[in-house]
């Protein structure tokens, strides 16, 4: 196996990336594809689990009309055909991840197909993604290999939990993306960043790639430039961040173009995602027709869906994420720079909704794209996982406002926000952090700065008015920073003038 | 006419894990066969206008509404597992003799 690779650059210059991607989107319905255990992430192993999971003799699966719902809508925020009629298939593999030995997903009968995506790069540049297909299926269990590497390969023994067996699933598989060039990689990272935006704004998923609730296969070839034949290709899965993708894409290219400019040929086969060395590796090989034994799933009657119930469902389907951003941008009147710490720190939502709550775009976005996401890659973790909400940051806004708290204490009120200690409010009560606005126990900080400093009110009483600073540093240090300096400067001069 | 081959037939015995003998891949390559040209009589009466059956059952649209049930107890999910660990079901190497057919999901 050799892990060499070509300079990007020159890669392009030779050949032509042709990508194609299937995305898996987790839905977020309370209950499974096809049984009424509970859906939830995170749970101890093999808690959320009935007879139908581990597929127990006697038992059938029932569809849940909620993912069916969903699964529609997604469709149609692809742009996609919603099926008048589709059914479900059996995907046969022996693997413990499912133990029933195949997967209820379908084949011929897709519930969507034939859309397209449009996604803008952040230089501008608008791409139409061609979608083919996105298809309902369960999701399978989780393993946890024993020995070796905490890989598969080597392993002693695996462990399975199929808490996430027959979680729903919507697969969204693109039709070969070409003419992208030296753009595939950002194009890569873009269109899987504007379904994850999709399924949010939808409502139907919790999105997190951290969590695996959208997972990305990409698939790349090369040809050389002006040749039509697809290449060869590989499918690189285990793709966890939206980064990851990009660079996925971008190693593939130049581990393939080495290969092939020096007389090589790409082994079709799949390649497991390295994020720390950033490179791939082989995984198995892959040929077109791998043998499913696909077969019309018996224990499963077909689902008709009316134009009525898709007219109906498109109503609900929400601006697209390409088309928000722009209006987005335009409202809250950022700049080309300042829009892209939003989209790229994946805060959009939050700064519209803290916008919402009556904060300004230019206090939202100060607050989020800068303490709050320090404090996230201080901790590593994501934003949205911070104990922090919108309505708090515009309610620190609102403080910040009203002059109960100066810029300074903001971030020690924030800091109690985000270590649980209540709303703003309650952090400034609790923590007794608003400004002191009672002006005798500010005059009473400022003579007694005066009077240690006799040479400074000197200065101020015979005009140099910027000497007051020393007296305002004092006292703001007196105050504990809790003061408003503007009313203390005031304060001064008037003392200065009286004595 | 629909026919099958050994080969096809050894094939899918070796998708299906299943160790047949030359006699046996014989044997189920004629039943096989039989099967198939009995199940093909349908293409001859089956005109254009004939939809496909997805069921034989003359049903559509059944749903379950999104409401959680009861699920089994610790006891009840390893109450047939032969090894356990960490509340997880401990299974041999997966990947040993028999070439992995792992999917794509």
């Amino acid at each position: 196996m050799s892990s060499l690779t070509m300079p990007f650059e020159k890669a392009l210059e030779l050949f032509e990336p042709v990508m194609g991607f299937e995305v898996h989107v987790e839905l977020n319905t309370a209950t499974k594809m096809f049984s009424w255990a509970p859906n939830e992430y995170g749970d101890e192993p093999n808690t959320n689990v009935t007879p139908l999971c581990l597929g127990l003799p006697g038992t059938l699966p029932v569809v849940n009309k909620q993912a069916v719902t969903s699964s529609i809508r997604l469709g149609l925020a692809l742009g996609c055909h919603i099926a008048e009629s589709c059914r479900f298939a059996r995907k046969h593999y022996f693997y413990p991840d499912l133990p029933k030995a195949y997967q209820i997903s379908q084949f011929d009968e897709p519930i969507a197909s034939e859309g397209h995506v449009e996604i803008e790069l952040e230089t501008g540049e608008v791409f139409q993604i061609p979608i083919e297909r996105a298809h309902m299926e369960e999701d399978a269990g989780k393993l946890t290999h024993l020995g070796g590497s905490g890989r598969i390969q080597g392993a002693t023994a695996s462990l399975v939990d199929y808490n996430r067996a027959g979680v729903p699933l919507v697969e969204i598989v693109t039709k070969p993306i070409e003419g992208t060039g030296a753009l595939a990689p950002q194009v890569a990272r873009e269109y899987v960043s504007t379904i994850r935006d999709m399924v949010k704004a939808l409502g139907i998923s919790d999105a997190r790639m951290d969590q695996g609730s959208i997972r990305c296969d990409a698939n790349i070839s090369l040809r050389p430039r002006g040749a039509t034949k697809l290449g060869t290709r590989t499918e690189t899965k285990n793709i966890n961040s939206l980064k990851s993708v990009e660079r996925a894409i971008r190693y593939e290219i130049q581990r393939q173009a080495a290969i092939l400019a020096a007389g090589g040929s790409i082994m079709q086969e799949t390649r497991n995602w390295h994020e720390d060395s950033g490179r791939t590796t082989a995984g198995r090989p892959k040929s077109d027709a791998d043998d499913y034994r696909y077969m019309p799933e018996p224990d499963l009657v077909p689902i008709l869906t009316s134009r009525e119930r898709v007219a109906e469902l498109a109503q609900t389907v929400p601006e697209s994420p390409v088309l928000r951003r722009r209006r987005l941008k335009q409202e809250w009147g950022f700049t080309e720079l300042e829009f892209r710490d939003v989209v790229n720190g994946g805060l959009v939502d939050v700064v519209e909704h803290t916008v919402e709550a009556g904060a300004s775009p230019a206090a939202a976005r100060k607050w989020w794209t800068g303490e709050i996401t320090r404090v996230a890659n201080e901790r590593g973790v994501e934003v949205e996982t911070l104990q922090v909400t919108p309505a708090d940051v515009a309610g620190l806004e609102a403080l910040i406002e009203a002059g109960t708290i100066t810029d300074r204490i903001a971030r020690q009120v924030l800091a109690g926000v985000l270590d649980g200690e209540g709303t703003p409010q309650q952090v400034v009560d609790a923590r007794q952090l608003a400004v002191v606005s009672d002006d005798s126990a500010l005059l009473e900080a400022i003579d007694s700065a005066l009077s240690s400093q006799p040479d400074v009110l000197a200065k101020i009483q015979s005009g140099k008015v910027q000497a007051a600073g020393a007296i305002i540093g004092a006292v703001m240090k007196a105050m504990h920073g809790q003061a408003d300096a503007k009313r203390v400067r005031e304060l001064i001069l008037e003392r200065a003038s009286q004595s | 006419m629909s026919d099958i081959t050994r080969d096809e037939v050894a094939h899918l015995a070796e998708l299906a894990r299943i160790d047949l003998s030359d006699a046996e891949i014989s044997s189920l390559t004629d039943q096989l066969g039989q099967i198939l040209q009995a199940v093909a009589q349908v293409n001859e009466v089956a005109t254009p206008d004939v939809p496909a059956t997805s069921h034989p059952i003359p049903l559509t649209n059944v749903f379950r509404e999104d409401i959680p049930g009861e699920t089994l107890t610790t006891e009840q999910v390893f109450g047939g597992a032969p090894d356990v660990e960490e509340h997880m079901f401990r299974v041999p190497s997966i990947l040993g003799d028999a070439p992995a057919t792992k999917q794509g999901e």
